[in-house]
């Protein structure tokens, strides 16, 4: 078929089975538009930034698995891309970013909106490419879906100049890559995983320490399957949040800065740590020579250079999650009951540390909130949640019970502030019928704001719950705590902008909640009102999130919320 | 400590960069880099010199084997590895001390390519080490210039095996 290279990318888009991509146009990308207005079954999600469209692109691609697709025009277009990129990056979620590029003749003479995208995102991407001719487009179009989906799952980008989305090729989709330096582990070492198996049955104490990983395999199966035969319990991190169901028994809350006590006790405690696509990141394990000084390590991840990067593995696994935690299952022979003791253990310390706040004085509570929100949707299963980063997403991870796998999508490594309302407008154009809702701080609100436009308009109706502390409320917590209260620079106030009144000048419902008594009403409404929602939650700027591993403190030494609060 | 890693690259644009990358956002200098053709076309070889931990360069070597245009990543270990490189260096020399330069090059097997009036160019190829000493005993005359290509290397013929990929897993 002879076409040009924007028909190229848009059939090569539909040959993988791309059904929407997220961005916005520009002059570099005219191409590619042109060839959107002439005719394709890939829906275009019209952005009002292009960090929206990114942060879309990754909300659609955790909420199905499938690589999210966002586009932007060269120079700002894909600058503006950058965040995502790096968000991207940090918490492996498969993304291919498609960008415009100036024409080749022109690339290195600093032309209008010329900019070295793929030099700008070397660390931060999987692979990129600048095409330099036409023909190789289909090509690397499907090498790109390829990386961004194999081994761990990541992002890449394509950089496009304008005269190769313009010139003519003889279009056919490739059947297959030829990538010879890509070649991500195929299967675990049968041996190894027979050592892990030893390993758990021999453990009196052992747990299953879950991350994101769990989730980009589809092994949440599998995972259960295991815990189940070794009635092993499981911490899920906040990445790993719904990959393990909640209301199970074995699971064992959430480990790390603001995990409640008892999961971090369990994690710490543990003679034996089978950390399954995790990454002991800081945030988990607080002072790294301090984390679980009595376990030994089993780690399962496909990325080898996981293994041993932070904590030492003793038996080490690297391999595709799926068939390696499914074989761990048929392999592991539990002495029964030998984990009863440990499990009650565990019981035990979650019945003495409960998550803890005080509903006094006359302004909301943050947590209630949460709690409100857990109660009005309480064993549903079409619930998607997106949160923003600082206090509100610790309080979701907490009091929301997750028991869908890639039904709580945040920004965890990267910890992207805006990341709440882009990501559920992504979430929601890939779940169609679930109920998104995006928990967010009136901080992370204010930076991807505008995005409510594109849910009005492109009719992906999302609940957005605005956490309003009138406060950049983590950081405030921070500099109460570790700077003697000098209070600097993080004032938003409750009041500017008024939220609900921002979302009725976008199209979308408002809601204002001052008290208590507003609050499930107000809630319940914006769930059931089917059209993209705004509830101003204005809440008590006091309260921090407790518990909470100071950085660089041992997980044990966590500060508690009794100790530090004044009534 | 010093590694050499020896490490077979698709010859595509943009791939020096990446690796280099790999150093430069841990802040370790790399000491030399030399990048040439292999017996495949289409298929470079960069030899890296570099001082840094082992455990950080374990790091490294993972990363960069994740690299979709990185065909194998190997570690040069000393003694089982041929390394050399070769210098060409500029030396002040009146007419008084030319035979005395010219001597000492001919004990390193060093040749004299260049010959002005008052300097002399020598080449030198063979193990780092004799470079470094030549380029020592060189130094007092008064050294005008010099360049070195950085090291390249190759596993010894009679252990083959050696020159694989390190084995990062523990089988
Ligand atoms: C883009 C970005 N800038 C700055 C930060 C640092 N930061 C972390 S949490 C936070 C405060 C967030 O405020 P808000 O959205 O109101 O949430 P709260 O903590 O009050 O719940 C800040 C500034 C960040 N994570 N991301
Ligand atoms: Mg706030």
């Amino acid at each position: 078929m002879r076409c040009n290279g924007a028909d190229a990318i848009l059939r090569s888009l539909e040959a993988e089975g791309v059904d929407v991509a997220f961005g916005l146009p520009g002059g570099a990308i005219l191409p590619l538009y042109d060839a959107f207005a002439r005719g394709t079954t890939v829906r275009h999600v019209l952005a009002r930034h292009e960090q929206g469209a990114g942060h879309m692109a990754e909300g659609y691609a955790r909420a199905s698995g499938r690589p999210g697709v966002a586009i932007a025009t060269s120079g700002p277009g894909a600058t503006n891309l950058v965040t995502p990129i790096a968000d991207a990056w940090m918490d492996s979620t498969p993304l291919v970013c498609i960008t415009g590029q100036v024409r080749s003749n022109l690339i290195g003479s600093d032309a209008f909106q010329e900019c070295d995208i793929t030099g700008i995102t070397i660390p931060i991407v999987k692979h990129s490419w600048l095409v330099q001719d036409v023909e190789e487009l289909p090509h690397v179009i499907k090498a790109a879906f390829h990386v961004a989906r194999t081994g761990r799952c990541g992002p890449v980008l394509v950089d496009v100049p304008r005269d190769i989305q313009e010139a003519e090729l003889d279009f056919s989709y490739p059947d297959a890559v030829s990538l010879p330096g890509w070649k991500p582990p195929r299967r675990g070492h049968e041996r190894q995983i027979l050592a892990a198996a030893q390993a758990i049955a021999a453990a009196e104490r052992p747990i299953l320490y879950a991350g994101g990983g769990v989730l980009n395999a589809g092994a949440t199966d599998e995972l259960r399957a295991l815990a189940d035969a070794g009635r092993l319990p499981v911490v899920t991190t906040l990445m790993a949040k719904g990959a393990f169901p909640e209301t199970h028994e074995l699971h064992a809350g959430w480990p790390g800065m603001h995990g409640p006590k008892w999961s971090n006790y369990a994690l710490n405690k543990a003679d034996l740590i089978v950390a399954v696509g995790a990454r002991f990141d800081d945030r988990v394990t607080g002072k790294v020579s301090a984390f679980a000084p009595g376990a030994a390590v089993v780690h399962l991840d496909i990325d080898a250079a996981e293994i041993s990067k932070i904590r030492r593995a003793d038996v080490p696994v690297v391999g595709p999650l799926k068939p390696v935690l499914a074989e761990l299952a048929r392999l592991i022979e539990p002495v029964p009951g030998r984990t009863e003791p440990w499990l009650r253990q565990i019981a035990e310390w979650r019945e003495a540390f409960p998550l803890r706040y005080r509903n006094d004085g006359d302004m909301l509570k943050p947590q209630l909130v949460l709690e409100t929100l857990q109660e009005l949707t309480a064993g549903r299963d079409d619930v998607v949640w997106t949160t923003g980063v600082g206090q509100h997403q610790m309080w979701a991870m907490q009091y929301l019970v997750c028991d869908q796998p890639r039904s709580f999508i945040t920004s965890g490594g990267l910890g992207t502030m805006g990341y709440g309302v882009p990501a559920a407008i992504g979430a929601k154009a890939a779940r169609p019928d679930a109920t998104v809702v995006c928990v967010d701080g009136d901080g992370c609100f204010q930076m991807t704001q505008q995005e409510l436009a594109t849910a009005v308009l492109e009719e992906l109706p999302i609940v957005v719950v605005i956490v309003n502390n009138g406060y950049l409320g983590m950081v405030r917590q921070w500099q109460d705590m570790f700077f003697e209260e000098r209070f600097s620079q993080i004032r938003l106030t409750h009041t500017v902008p008024d939220y609900a009144g921002l979302a009725r000048a976008y199209g979308a419902e408002g809601f204002t909640v001052e008290s208590e008594d507003d609050l499930e009403a107000a809630l319940s409404e914006a769930l059931a009102c089917g059209r993209t929602a705004v509830v101003d939650a204005r809440v008590d700027p006091r309260e921090h999130c407790f518990p909470m591993i100071p950085a660089g403190a041992a997980a044990l030494d966590l500060v508690e919320f009794e100790e530090t609060v004044e009534v | 400590m010093k590694h050499t890693l020896s490490v077979l690259v698709e010859n595509k644009p943009g791939v020096l960069m990446r690796i280099t990358s790999l150093f430069a956002r841990r802040g370790f200098n790399i000491d030399s880099l030399a990048v040439g053709p292999t017996e495949r076309h289409d298929v470079s070889r960069i030899t890296i010199r570099v001082d840094c931990e082992t455990s950080p360069l374990e790091q490294i070597e993972k990363q960069m084997h994740k690299l979709v245009n990185v065909l194998r990543v190997s570690e040069l270990v000393p003694g089982e590895s041929i390394e050399r490189e070769l210098v060409l260096m500029k030396v002040s020399a009146p007419p008084a001390k030319r035979a005395e330069l010219m001597a000492l090059g001919e004990v390193f097997g060093a040749r004299v390519v260049d010959l002005g009036p008052d300097s002399i160019v020598f080449e030198l190829t063979g193990p780092p080490e004799d470079v470094d000493s030549f380029e020592e005993l060189v130094r007092p005359h008064g050294l005008q210039e010099l360049v070195r290509t950085g090291r390249i290397g190759l596993g010894r013929a009679h252990r083959p095996n050696r020159n694989r990929p390190r084995q990062h897993v523990l089988a």
